[in-house]
C-alpha cells in the first residue's frame, strides 16, 4: 500500500507567532502533518550593531553587545570586554575576573532555565516554564542589587565593572544557590521525565555530529550530540581553567544521540556545572580589589585585529574587531552561535511533523536578537 | 421535573399541544443555559485559581468592586466575560461569512442539548428518556460539525489545520468512550440515566458503595478509559492539539473574536462537564452518597452529583497544568492501539465475570 500524497501547502509560521522565539519566519512546505521543507527567514528584528558599533567608541559598544543576546547579556559583554582588553594588553584585578566569572555563570543559568521553560512551553507544558521563570526572577533580583538592571545590564567595562559587588551579595548569592540546587530536580520531574515530553523528544530531530560541526553548531547543542566542546576547558578565558566543572555530552539516554531530549538534558546538566562554578568562584572572590583600578583614561586599541570567542549560553560567541588606531572600531563582526544553530534548523527538521518542527524549533534555543543583530 | 410531565401540565392549560410542547421546552432550556453560563464562570474561575495554586502565584487578586477584580478576583470571570461582550465582531473578509457565524452554534448546541439528559439529583433531569446514555453520546459528537465549519469557514491554514486534527481525534475518540460505556449497559441493562444511577444502590464487596467502577475490575479499567477519551473529547491537555497554542496559533478558533469566540469556549467547559456528568452517573453512583444510606435526600443529591462532577473537572483542570502536548501521530497510536484494546477487553472481560461471579 502506497503513501497517499497530497498537494502540498505553504504555511507561514511566524513572524508573528507564539513560538518563534520572537520575530522568526519559518516558510514551511507541509504536505498534511509532515513538514516537507524549511526555509528561514530572518531579518525582522535586524538592527544595525556591527554598523553601529563603527560609530560609536569601545565603551559605547557595551550596551549595545546586551541587545544582542538579550537572554545572555552578560556573556555578551563579557565576550566584547576581554576581545578589546586583550588588543590593549589590560590586565585586569583578580577580582574583577571572579565578579565577571560569577556573573556569567549566574546569567548562564538564567538563560538555560530561559531556554528549558520555553522548550516546555513549545511542547505545551505551561507549568515549568512559570516554575522556571520564577527562578530566573531570582537572579534578575542579584544582578539588580549589582547594578540596577534587570535586562541589560552594561555591567562589564573594558578594564573593569561598573560596580563592585554590593554589601549582602555573597549571602545573597548563597542562598540563591542553596535554593536553587534541589529545583532542577523538580524540574526534572515534572518535564524532563514525563512520559509524554520524553516521547515528543526522544529521537526527533537529531543532530548528528557531522552536521553540527558541518553547519557550525556550538554549545549545548554541539554537546547534545555528544562531542565535548566547551571553550571554558578546550580554550580557557579569563579564569575559568581554575575552576572544576564537568562538560556534560549527550548520552542518547532516551533514544539517539543528539535528539531534542538530549539538548534538553545538557541544558540541565550545565545548570548544575555553573552552580559549581559559581559557588567555588564565590569562596576564593578575594575581598581586596578596586573594580575600577584597571579601567583605561582613553580605550584606544592599538592598529590591527582580534578574533576573540567565548563560551555563551548558545555556544561559541565570537568578537572579530578591527583597530585602525581610533577611539571607535573600524569593524565588528558578531559571530553568532544561535544563527549557526538555526541555519541547522531546515537539515535536521524535514521530514518531521509540524509539532516536531516546533519542538526541535525550542530545543535549539535561539535568540532573535543574535540572529539578526 | 422531566419535559413530559411539564407538557402534560401546560396541555391542561393551553389549548394548542403544539403551544405547550414549545412553552414546555423553553421553561427547561432556559434554565439550563443560566447554568451553563454560571457554571462556566465558576469553571473559569477554578481554572485562573488552580492554575494560579500549581504554578506558586496568586491568581486574580482583587480589593472590592470598581475597576479591580472583586475579592480574591472573584469578578475576574465576570470581567472576562464583559469583555468578549464588548470586542469588536470581526469576520475575515475571505471567510465565508454564513457559514463563519453559524460555526459557534453548531459547536454550543452540541454541548447544550446533552444537558437534556443528564440527572441532576433523584427529580431534577429535564428528559430521563429510555436511551439517555445514548443520546447524550450521539449529540455530544455534533460539536465537530461545528469545529470543522469553523475551520473550513475561516479560510485560514490554521485553522483547517486546527479543523482536521479535531474532527480526527473526536472522531476516534468516541469509539473507546462509546465502548466503555457499552460496560456500563450490560451490567445496568437500561440506557435510561436514572435507571443506570438507581441501580448503583447500596453496597458491593461489604464495604464499597454500589457504583460501577467499584463492581469489578474491569469496570475499574473501564473508568479510566472512559475518563482519557472524554479528556480527548473535550480538547483538554495533554489532547489539546486542534487547539495547540505554540503550533497552530489558536488552531479552529485563530480568527474568531469576541462573543463567537466565547461560544466555543462555552462549549469546551459545557463539555468538560458534559463528559464528567457522564463518568459521573455511569460509573461513580450518580448522585448517590458515598456512603450509602447517608445524606441521600434529593437536596443531598444535587450536591454529591455536582462534587463528582466538580472533582472530576478539577482533575482534567489538573492534568493541563501537568502535562505536555501529545503529538498528534501519537494520539492516534493512544486511541487505536491502547484505548480501544482495552476497551474491548473490558467489555469481554465484564461479560465473563457476570455470567461466572452471577452479577
Amino acid at each position: 500500500m502506497g503513501i497517499v500524497h497530497g498537494d502540498e501547502m505553504v504555511l507561514n509560521i511566524g513572524p508573528q507567532h507564539p513560538s518563534t522565539h520572537g520575530v522568526l519566519r519559518l516558510v514551511v512546505k507541509t504536505d498534511g502533518e509532515i513538514v516537507s521543507q524549511i526555509r528561514p527567514v530572518i531579518g525582522y528584528l535586524h538592527r544595525c550593531f556591527e554598523k553601529h558599533c563603527e560609530n560609536v567608541s569601545y565603551d559605547q559598544v557595551i550596551p549595545y553587545t546586551d541587545r544582542c543576546d538579550y537572554i545572555a547579556s552578560m556573556n555578551n559583554n563579557f565576550g566584547f570586554v576581554i576581545a578589546v582588553e586583550e588588543m590593549m594588553e589590560i590586565t585586569v584585578p583578580e577580582k574583577v575576573e571572579y565578579i565577571r566569572v560569577i556573573m556569567a555563570e549566574l546569567n548562564r543559568i538564567a538563560s538555560h532555565l530561559l531556554a528549558l521553560g520555553a522548550f516546555g512551553l513549545d511542547v505545551g507544558a505551561f507549568t515549568p516554564f512559570l516554575y522556571m521563570f520564577r527562578d530566573r526572577e531570582r537572579i534578575l533580583d542579584l544582578f539588580e542589587m549589582t547594578c540596577g538592571a534587570r535586562l541589560l545590564y552594561n555591567y562589564m567595562w573594558v578594564g573593569g565593572l561598573s560596580h563592585d559587588l554590593p554589601v549582602g551579595f555573597l549571602e545573597k548569592a548563597h542562598e540563591f544557590l542553596d535554593y536553587f540546587e534541589p529545583k532542577i530536580k523538580e524540574y526534572n520531574d515534572l518535564l524532563m521525565y514525563n512520559k509524554i515530553f520524553i516521547e515528543r523528544t526522544s529521537d526527533v530531530g537529531v543532530l548528528p555530529t557531522d552536521v553540527a560541526v558541518n553547519y557550525g553548531v556550538t554549545g549545548p547543542n554541539l554537546r547534545g550530540s555528544g562531542t565535548k566542546w566547551d571553550l571554558r576547558k578546550n580554550e580557557p578565558y579569563s579564569i575559568y581553567d581554575r575552576f572544576n566543572f564537568e562538560v556534560p555530552v549527550g548520552k542518547g539516554q532516551m533514544g539517539t544521540i543528539g535528539d531534542c531530549w538530549d539538548r534538553y538534558w545538557v541544558r540541565t546538566e550545565e545548570m548544575k556545572e555553573s552552580v559549581g562554578i559559581v559557588r567555588q568562584a564565590l569562596n576564593e572572590l578575594p575581598v581586596e580589589g578596586d573594580v575600577h583600578e584597571a579601567l583605561p583614561k582613553k580605550i584606544r586599541p592599538p592598529k590591527g585585529s582580534i578574533y576573540k570567542r567565548t563560551e555563551s549560553p548558545r555556544g561559541d560567541l565570537g568578537f572579530y574587531i578591527i583597530s585602525d588606531g581610533s577611539p571607535s572600531p573600524s569593524r565588528v563582526k558578531l559571530r553568532s552561535p544561535a544563527f549557526t544553530a538555526l541555519s541547522a534548523l531546515s537539515v535536521i527538521a524535514e521530514g518531521w511533523m509540524m509539532s516536531d518542527v516546533i519542538a526541535i524549533l525550542g530545543s535549539l534555543d535561539i535568540v532573535l536578537g543574535e540572529i539578526d543583530r | 421535573m422531566t419535559v413530559d410531565v411539564l407538557i402534560d401540565w401546560l396541555a391542561n392549560l393551553v389549548d394548542f399541544p403544539e403551544l405547550a410542547f414549545i412553552l414546555a421546552v423553553l421553561i427547561c432550556a432556559i434554565p439550563a443555559f443560566l447554568f451553563i453560563a454560571v457554571y462556566a464562570l465558576v469553571a473559569i474561575y477554578g481554572e485562573l485559581k488552580i492554575s494560579s495554586f500549581m504554578q506558586d502565584k496568586v491568581g486574580p487578586m482583587g480589593q472590592g468592586p470598581g475597576l479591580h477584580a472583586g475579592k480574591w478576583g472573584l469578578l475576574q470571570p465576570v470581567a472576562d466575560a464583559l469583555k468578549l461582550l464588548l470586542k469588536e465582531d470581526i469576520i475575515p473578509a475571505s471567510a465565508d461569512t454564513k457559514l463563519f457565524i453559524l460555526a459557534p452554534f453548531i459547536v454550543f448546541i452540541g454541548a447544550f442539548i446533552s444537558f437534556a439528559a443528564l440527572p441532576f439529583n433523584q427529580n431534577l433531569i429535564i428528559a430521563d428518556m429510555n436511551i439517555g446514555v445514548f443520546y447524550i453520546l450521539a449529540v455530544s459528537s455534533l460539536g465537530v460539525i461545528g469545529l470543522i465549519v469553523a475551520g473550513w469557514s475561516s479560510n485560514n491554514k490554521w485553522s483547517l489545520y486546527g479543523a482536521m486534527r479535531s474532527s480526527a481525534q473526536i472522531v476516534s475518540y468516541e469509539i473507546p468512550a462509546a465502548l466503555s460505556i457499552v460496560v456500563v449497559i450490560m451490567l445496568t441493562g437500561t440506557l435510561s440515566m436514572q435507571g443506570i444511577i438507581q441501580h448503583q444502590d447500596g453496597l458491593v464487596w461489604g464495604i464499597l458503595p454500589n457504583w460501577i467502577i467499584f463492581q469489578n475490575p474491569f469496570t475499574f479499567l473501564a473508568f479510566f478509559v472512559f475518563f482519557i477519551s472524554g479528556v480527548s473529547e473535550c480538547n483538554r491537555t495533554p489532547f489539546d492539539i486542534p487547539e495547540a497554542e505554540s503550533e497552530l496559533v489558536a488552531g479552529t478558533f485563530t480568527e474568531y473574536s469576541g462573543m463567537r469566540y466565547a461560544f466555543f469556549f462555552l462549549s469546551e467547559y459545557a463539555n468538560m462537564f458534559i463528559v464528567s456528568g457522564v463518568a459521573a452517573v455511569g460509573f461513580l453512583g450518580g448522585w448517590h452518597s458515598p456512603i450509602p444510606g447517608f445524606l441521600e435526600a434529593p437536596g443531598w443529591g444535587l450536591f454529591w452529583f455536582l462534587f463528582k462532577v466538580g472533582m472530576l473537572i478539577f482533575v482534567m483542570m489538573w492534568f493541563r497544568w501537568t502535562f505536555p502536548r501529545l503529538r498528534v501521530d501519537q494520539l492516534m497510536n493512544i486511541c487505536w492501539k491502547v484505548l480501544l484494546p482495552m476497551a474491548l477487553l473490558n467489555i469481554f472481560g465484564v461479560g465473563i465475570w457476570t455470567v461466572l461471579a452471577g452479577r
